[in-house]
């Protein structure tokens, strides 16, 4: 039971006085507290601070340790009072949740230490309120990192049986594991450098004899600019088989990006090699040495800031597709306008809209190269508002996507995203439980304390005195499994059961006898009273179904209607007797027969039916059954939703 | 001459108070419409900001210690204990309505407390102010726990008859029957069906509608319930709570 209302169930309990004129039945005897003490004030001692409390604020929460009898081994005799060898500040938290019945934890405090604490005390971290629970998980979620990221460190020691190819392929991938991992990581390196450069000096135009033209280097010196390419495509070609061994997944390793740089940087060469005699493709031959470029993102390998700028841009993939479609738009509308301010001047440069498109870019992002200038005074005032707005378009999506970055780089990744959400699950269903588990006590109660309630449930004149005897034993029996709180919430609920007549089950069990009762196609419903024996019975369990919501309407009507006859109950009991029940309810069905002994219950067999509800009163008479068949019909048409 | 009337009053110290500040007479008329628009727009802004004000502040404390023990049957420790556990959960020193639900709704984790905590609040707040103090608690409890027969039958009537009108009707006690029944949920056994409260409704006013004219009154109720004994024992099943 949530403990902050703890003080509150001296209230439900005298309120409860509203339900007894109500009820048909007696109500059970209320625990009796057999050492009623005064509350009084507990010391605890934690390290030499003291902290004191009521004895019953304690008392709300028997699960934990200083709740229930465990602290009891924490008792100075000499001092009277508890003694903790623990962190004052952390028991401060601890001692509030008591206080107030929610736990909060303290951001410049420890995670681990914070969770030791938790632990001793008995106290279940889940239960952090959610103010406080979101720093909670995020600090332990980096704290696991930290640990975790320790641990990897420590993990690459080389493992003595590992196969040649996971070798290889860790030395790939951690060039820092051996000596020769490192080389060849340097090398590669080396190489892709050279590579680039090669490139890039290809294209400089080198001294030339005289009376020639000037020519790049490249052609000047073809062979020895060839040498170099074939050398540095060769190392590529290599690499590439060989990382194609050594990896784990080879489809998967294909597919990877780097994987396809390393292709798109060597394929050219081979395609240049096949293709090189045939003049009419050697204009293509040209766009495709383009690609060459593509080795300086090998490199990426290399640089963990690239592989996270090329993550971050993933990533703000629709940050990016927005200053995109913002800016076209922009620059769609300014050329037209343009255009058409344009169209008045002679020897305008703005010759059709396309055209002005490469105006409206350089004006927007403020390069103003001049190559195309307005003439009109209309067109100079719109070339002026469209740099001031291209300033703007462009100046707002951009801190998004640098925020983006900063945010990716500092904190999760996606993957543990989706671990904190499994977390957040499992959190969702543990408070689930403790909720759950209140109602639950109520009912293993029931089942434990049977035989107590048995003794209780009879009649009082004839228990009378012999209850002085034998409640000394219930309460000590009761009092080992509950403490009084417990078993006071706990009577408040029978007493509920009686008013009703009903009794609070689990929700299996619900299920189960729901199924079953809803498996039988009996129509029909008779209203509540016979004048037989006072037997009472209701056949028709698919209005039960109302319960459920979604049925509600559809269903219910259909079965009210053919209802105004009534069905002899005997039959009734004999088609329902064949549902069985579990064994785990016999003890139910023998506690029925004992609460309701004073009504003239017709439910002697443990294989009781599910459906039949009795109300039991004296005999009712037959006007009064009478009385009822007419009303019947009129009731069930209105089909009262409940508020569940 | 008579002293000026107040429009022509008004006039000259508007016209005084342009020439001082230099406003052409057009900005002036432009920032009275403006004004006026604007209180037109929202009539309440001065009201609202002022009760959200009041109602952050509400505190209440509740009477003395001697004034409660000398009204109500609780002793001093008893009122302490149970001052102690009222603020606890209520820091302002008064429940509404929500709280009240909120709380009784946790001792019934199955069901759904929150229509029989309305009327349970409706017979606990007397005054009908919205909200429970300790005073309306704790005199509320009195009756409860230390009255006598008589009182707590009054107060379970005054619970039933939920428009206060002397009489319980078929309607009010249905309206109750289902709170209740609400309270168990859909997990009982057996299972809840929907004239089940009807029934109990009608077993009820079999029992206390002795005249048969359709309604409970405080008298029948009273007569009916001292020769039940089952009610009788039950009434004095609490006393020990405190």
């Amino acid at each position: 039971m949530a403990a902050g209302v703890a003080a509150w169930l001296p209230f439900a309990r005298a309120a409860a006085i509203g339900w007894m004129p109500v009820a048909n039945l007696p109500m059970p005897v209320a625990p009796a507290e057999k050492n009623k003490r005064q509350d009084e004030l507990i010391v605890l001692n934690v390290s030499g601070r003291r902290f004191q409390t009521w004895r019953n604020t304690l008392d709300r929460y028997p699960d934990t340790l200083l709740g229930s009898s465990e602290k009891e081994f924490f008792y100075n005799e000499e001092t009277k009072e508890y003694f903790f060898d623990r962190d004052p500040d952390v028991f401060r938290s601890v001692l509030n949740f008591y206080r107030t019945g929610k736990l909060h934890y303290p951001r410049y405090e420890c995670i681990s230490s914070y969770d030791e604490e938790l632990a001793f005390f008995g106290i279940v971290p889940e239960i952090i309120g959610d103010c406080c629970y979101e720093e909670y998980k995020d600090r332990k979620r980096e704290n696991a990192e930290r640990l975790q990221d320790d641990q990897e460190d420590n993990k690459d020691a080389k493992l003595p049986n590992m196969t040649f190819r996971e070798t290889m392929w860790r030395a790939f991938e951690n060039p820092h594991t051996s000596t020769m991992a490192l080389v060849f990581y340097y090398v590669t390196g080396f190489f892709i450098a050279v590579s680039v450069i090669t490139n890039v000096v290809e294209t400089v135009p080198c001294g030339s004899a005289p009376n020639q033209k000037e020519v790049p280097c490249g052609e000047r010196y073809t062979v020895a600019f060839f040498c170099m390419d074939t050398a540095c495509v060769m190392i590529f070609t290599v690499e590439y088989l060989m990382r194609l061994f050594a990896a784990p997944s080879r489809y998967r390793f294909m597919r990877s990006v780097m994987s396809i740089i390393d292709v798109v940087a060597i394929l050219p060469y081979y395609i240049g090699l096949v293709m090189t005699d045939n003049e009419d493709v050697s204009g293509a031959f040209v766009t495709l040495r383009v690609f060459r470029v593509f080795r300086i993102f090998k490199f990426s390998r290399h640089s963990q800031g690239l592989r996270i700028l090329g993550y971050t841009l993933k990533s703000c993939a629709s940050e990016l597709g927005f200053l995109l479609f913002s800016l076209t738009m922009a620059i769609i509308i300014f050329a037209t306008v343009m255009f058409y301010a344009e169209k008045g001047s002679s020897s305008s440069k703005f010759t059709s809209i396309p055209a002005s498109f490469w105006y409206t870019i350089v004006t927007m992002t403020t390069l103003g190269y001049g190559d195309m200038v307005p003439k009109t005074i209309a067109g100079k005032i719109f070339g002026s508002i469209c740099s001031l707005s291209g300033v703007l378009v462009i100046a707002l999506p951009v801190p998004v996507i640098v925020s983006n970055f900063s945010r990716i780089y500092h904190q999760n990744q996606r993957a543990d995203k989706r671990r904190a959400q499994k977390v957040q699950k499992a959190r969702l269903a543990r408070i689930r439980i403790s909720k759950t588990g209140s109602s639950n006590a109520f009912l293993h109660s029931k089942r434990n304390g049977l035989f107590n309630e048995a003794l209780e449930l009879t009649q009082l004149p004839y228990k009378m005195n012999l209850s002085d005897q034998s409640s000394t034993e219930d309460d000590q029996r009761l009092s080992k499994s509950t403490s009084l709180l417990e078993s006071q919430h706990h009577h408040l609920l029978h007493c509920l059961e009686k008013t009703t007549n009903h009794e609070f089950v689990d929700e299996q069990y619900y299920q189960q006898s729901y199924l079953e009762a809803g498996l039988q196609s009996y129509p029909s419903r008779s209203p509540s009273l016979s004048s037989q024996d006072g037997v009472t019975g209701t056949c028709c369990s698919r209005r039960s179904k109302k319960h459920h919501g979604a049925l509600a309407n559809a269903s219910a009507p259909a079965h009210m209607k053919p209802l105004a006859h009534t069905h002899t109950h005997q039959q009734g009991l004999q088609e329902l007797s064949t549902i069985h029940i579990q064994p785990l309810s016999t003890s139910r069905s023998s506690l029925n027969m004992r609460v309701d002994d004073p009504a003239p219950l017709n439910c002697q067999s443990s294989q009781i039916t599910t459906a039949i509800i009795s109300i039991p009163t004296p005999p009712v008479t037959t006007p009064e059954g009478d009385a009822h068949l007419p009303a019947g019909p009129t009731h069930q048409n209105i089909v009262k939703v409940s508020a569940l | 001459m008579a002293a000026p009337s107040k429009r022509s009053q008004w006039r000259e110290e508007l016209q005084h108070f342009r020439k001082d500040h230099g406003f052409s007479k057009k900005v002036l008329l432009n920032c009275c419409l403006v004004r006026r628009i604007v209180t037109w727009a929202s009539p309440n802004l001065k009201d609202s900001v002022e009760d959200e004000l009041e109602l952050s502040a509400v505190r209440h404390r509740p009477e003395g210690l001697e004034q409660l023990e000398s009204q109500t049957r609780f002793s001093r420790k008893e009122l302490q204990i149970l001052y102690r556990g009222f603020k606890n959960e209520c820091p302002s020193g008064i429940v509404n309505e929500d709280t009240f639900k909120d709380i009784y709704s946790q001792f019934f984790p199955q069901g759904d407390a929150s229509t029989y905590a309305h009327f349970l609040f409706n017979a606990f707040d007397t005054d009908h102010n919205g909200s429970v103090s300790f005073e309306d608690f704790v005199m509320g409890l009195s009756i409860l726990l230390r009255g006598t027969v008589q009182e707590k039958l009054n107060w379970a009537f005054n619970l039933y008859d939920i428009n206060k009108d002397g009489y319980i009707t078929k309607e009010e006690m249905l309206d109750i029957m289902k709170a209740i029944y609400d309270m168990m949920g859909k997990c009982t056994y057996p299972v809840l069906k929907e004239e089940t409260p009807r029934q109990h409704v009608e077993v009820f006013f079999q029992k206390m509608d002795k005249n048969r004219d359709g309604v409970v009154t405080i008298d029948e109720f009273i007569d009916c319930c001292q020769n039940d004994e089952n009610i009788m024992r039950s009434m004095h099943l609490f006393e020990n709570v405190l």
